[in-house]
């Protein structure tokens, strides 16, 4: 048995603190890229929980694993476009801090 | 202990420390190295729960894709040695008591709930059953959402493209 002495609950509470301290971060940081890094710790944390739960609950399926891989792939979408963004806003504004960023709020 | 269950302390504690230092270093370079620390050792997670192709989908994605992404646009957008001013004492408080307190809740909750862990045979999954699993339209097929997202890659480097390009002066 691959699951041997972890019970799922370790899984979701490492995923839970996880997903946390990725809101901690995207509350506190100003600069966009860091902001950028706590969304991809909160992407994660989801990933881990829908692979514990295949893994524990439905091991005969692999609905968690696929929903895991699109996941990531929408991952990587979300960054590139949030990089070409963050590129845009450089050369406009000489610096990436969201407080400097609100020519388009008024 | 068994040697997965070691092997589970070492990776959830090298999650658990490494993302809280990606979200308090002063040195957003640093931030970025934690960050493939995270991103590693969550790989290292999926090898454990025996998904195998996940785990190199992982490291190849986001460690070798995504993080090297964020450390060039890093490298483009400011410098190595610069600091970040520390946050403010009361915004940091207060965040960090909405953080914690929402993680007791949700910790709690888990903590309650009975999950029964099933005791059906484990799928062995190989590439192929992945691949056919992806190019199926069968039960357990998933062509649709890999059509949607072959066209949402298309069109997230599509637009990639247009926004960082250097606009004409008008």
């Amino acid at each position: 048995m691959i699951n041997s002495g972890i019970p799922l609950q370790y899984f979701l509470v490492l995923a839970a603190i996880m997903f946390f301290v990725g809101v901690y971060g995207f509350i506190t940081r100003k600069n966009l890229i860091t902001i950028l890094m706590s969304i991809e710790l909160i992407l994660n944390s989801v990933n881990i929980n829908f692979v514990a739960f295949n893994k524990y609950l439905y091991p005969d399926k692999l609905q968690g694993h696929f929903f895991t891989l699109f996941v990531i792939a929408v991952a990587a979408c979300e960054a590139a476009v949030a990089i070409a963004i963050i590129i845009n806003i450089f050369r406009r504004f000489n610096n990436i801090d969201v407080e400097n960023v609100d020519e388009m709020k008024y | 202990m068994t040697s997965n269950q070691i092997m589970f302390a070492i990776f959830s504690g090298i999650i658990v420390l490494f993302s809280i230092l990606t979200v308090t270093t002063k040195r957003i370079l640093r931030a970025a190295v934690y960050l493939l620390f995270v991103l590693i050792s969550t790989a290292g997670l999926y090898f454990m729960l025996n998904y195998q192709f996940l785990a190199a989908v992982q490291i190849t994605l986001y460690a070798g894709g995504i993080v090297v992404l964020i450390i060039f646009s890093i490298l483009l957008t400011s410098h190595i040695s610069e600091k970040f001013e520390a946050t403010e004492m009361k915004k940091s408080i207060f965040s960090a008591i909405a953080a914690i307190s929402g993680a007791i809740l949700t910790i709690l909750t888990i903590l309650q709930y009975p999950f029964v862990a099933s005791q059906a045979p484990a799928k062995e999954v190989n590439m192929d059953l992945i691949g056919k699993s992806l190019l199926s339209y069968n039960v357990d097929g998933y062509v649709l959402p890999f059509e949607v997202i072959s066209i949402l890659l298309l069109a997230a480097m599509i637009a990639a493209i247009v926004i960082a390009k250097k606009q004409n002066a008008k």
